[in-house]
């Protein structure tokens, strides 16, 4: 089958087209979309386990005497109360207070840190990060050489220890370890995830995620794409960059701001997220859940009840576990209260929608 | 020759007299997987070829609904409203909207099944 020539692969590209996957572009990648079918494989996470091929998210090393200073300065969060072993989620925020991207943090050491990046954002971030590091910290971009499986779903440390022999039943939530393979490679290993499960995140060498992946499969552990990754997420309240999370929306626009630590002396964007906090967002993320049997999808119009426009949807999905019409949408504050009644314009008609928190589904996370 | 009829954006319609049934095709079914839920027209709403008289929502997303012939919608599938999923268990016996054709002439334009199937060939590569 020829793939356009502009179009990204990752190192299983060949086993997802030889189990029939659904393809897609995403993020300059050809990525699975489904495999079975969106709904078994979200199934799957949620009352067993999969695992998802995202080798398309980037790897970004920052090293150096002053790699703590640096991660403090381009990221919203605090990395020096953290031990090595430790992962922390937040964002890397523009002057303005808006996000340049959400990552993952791994330290190893005050003087080394893993950013885990989108793969949409890869250029973006890795030009911002070297616009802003601090001079002597040394920037390495590891998204090529890095592959990456997502292993997620209550069996997850059961199937990490008895398919791939790696024992997780020591690893904390949001913490990490290297570890050696019984066939000698080295892996990084994560109890981390997008689902709202349990699970782990596992990065290695492509030849070492191709075996990984082979042995997974080889034991019925059902592959998953990125359609059941997004219904996952969107249920268990987590942002997709891009839909609740953009160069314009702050951590505190989309009802993070526990992850912009304004009480740190300094980083990109504090001073724009310390008014906004003040003053109050103009906007805000929200929970909708829609009465009627339409489904809200990114871009339509959120209504007042007079029929003014007052927001767009983010994300919606008739949802899988939960069976009810949600959506997340970007509303006006004043319209963003819990139990405020709106309207949602689906195509020609017009839905009654209320406001309701966003973690629509309580994560089942091992702490 | 057949009655059943197709655009290239996967919508059939089956004559029967002056009257079109008009769905999806079984390809289109597979390729959209779960069909949650189908957002159709009213009795007595006019329906224009080549224009979107509906939409038909998978898990992932929505998708705008074509009508392969112009006319008046006399009767839309109700039972749809509560069981969206007899799309993928059928979905050349289960239409979504009969339409009154008002210029049955608009036939000549649309694929027959064997150009159909040529169009669905070249998508899956």
């Amino acid at each position: 089958m020829p793939i356009r020539k502009t179009m990204k692969t990752t190192c299983l590209h060949s086993h997802h087209i030889a189990l029939n996957a659904l393809m897609s572009p995403f993020a300059g990648y050809d990525m699975p979309i489904s495999y079975e079918g969106i709904e078994a494989e979200h199934n799957a996470v949620r009352n067993n386990v999969g695992v998802f091929d995202v080798s398309h998210m980037g790897e970004v090393h920052l090293a150096g005497d002053n790699a703590t200073e640096t991660v403090n300065h381009i990221f919203c969060g605090d990395v020096r109360t953290l031990n090595p072993g430790q992962v922390v989620y937040g964002m890397l925020t523009n002057h303005s207070g808006g996000v340049v991207d959400d990552l993952l943090v791994y330290k190893f050491s005050d003087t080394s840190y893993l950013l885990v990046i989108n793969a949409a954002n890869i250029e973006k971030d890795l030009a911002w990060i070297r616009e802003n590091v601090l001079p002597g910290t040394q920037v390495t971009d590891l998204c090529e050489d890095t592959a990456e499986l997502a292993i997620q779903g209550p069996k997850a440390e059961e199937t990490m220890l008895n398919v791939l022999g790696v024992d997780c039943s020591d690893l904390a939530f949001y913490t990490f370890k290297v570890v050696d393979l019984p066939n000698g490679a080295r892996a990084l290993v994560s109890r981390t995830g997008y689902t709202g499960e349990d699970g782990f995140e596992f990065y290695a060498a492509e030849n070492t995620i191709i075996d990984a992946w082979e042995k997974l499969m080889a034991a019925g552990v059902a592959p998953c794409g990125l359609g059941c990754r997004d219904t996952l997420r969107f249920e268990a309240g987590l942002p997709l960059y891009g839909n609740e999370l953009t160069d314009d929306i702050t951590p505190i626009m989309a009802g993070l701001s526990m992850f912009a630590k304004l009480d740190k002396e300094e980083f990109i964007g504090r001073d724009a997220l310390i008014a906004q906090k003040a003053q109050g967002p103009a906007k805000r993320v929200i929970g909708l859940e829609i009465d009627g049997k339409a489904i809200a999808r990114h871009g339509y119009d959120v209504l007042d009840l007079d029929g003014n426009i007052v927001g767009t949807i983010t994300t919606g999905y008739h949802s899988i576990s939960l069976d009810r019409n949600l959506a997340m949408a970007l509303v006006d504050a004043p319209h963003a209260k819990l139990d405020t009644p709106l309207q949602v314009q689906v195509r020609r008609k017009v839905f009654p929608a209320k406001v309701i928190k966003k973690r629509f589904y309580t994560p089942n996370y091992k702490k | 020759m057949s009655n059943t009829y197709f655009l290239k954006s996967h919508e059939y319609a089956r004559v029967e007299g002056n009257f079109a049934f008009i769905g999806i095709s079984k390809f289109a079914a597979e390729q959209l997987g779960n069909v949650v839920y189908v957002d159709m027209p009213e009795v007595d709403d006019e329906v224009e070829a080549g224009e979107e008289f509906g939409a038909i929502e998978s898990v992932k997303a929505a998708s705008d609904l074509f009508s392969p012939v112009s006319g008046t919608v006399v009767e839309v599938n109700e039972d749809l409203a509560d069981n969206p999923r007899l799309i993928n268990k059928d979905p050349e016996t289960n239409w979504i909207i009969k339409v009154e054709m008002s210029d049955p002439a608009q036939l000549d334009e649309l694929l027959s099944p064997e150009q159909y199937a040529e169009v669905c060939a070249a998508e899956k590569h």
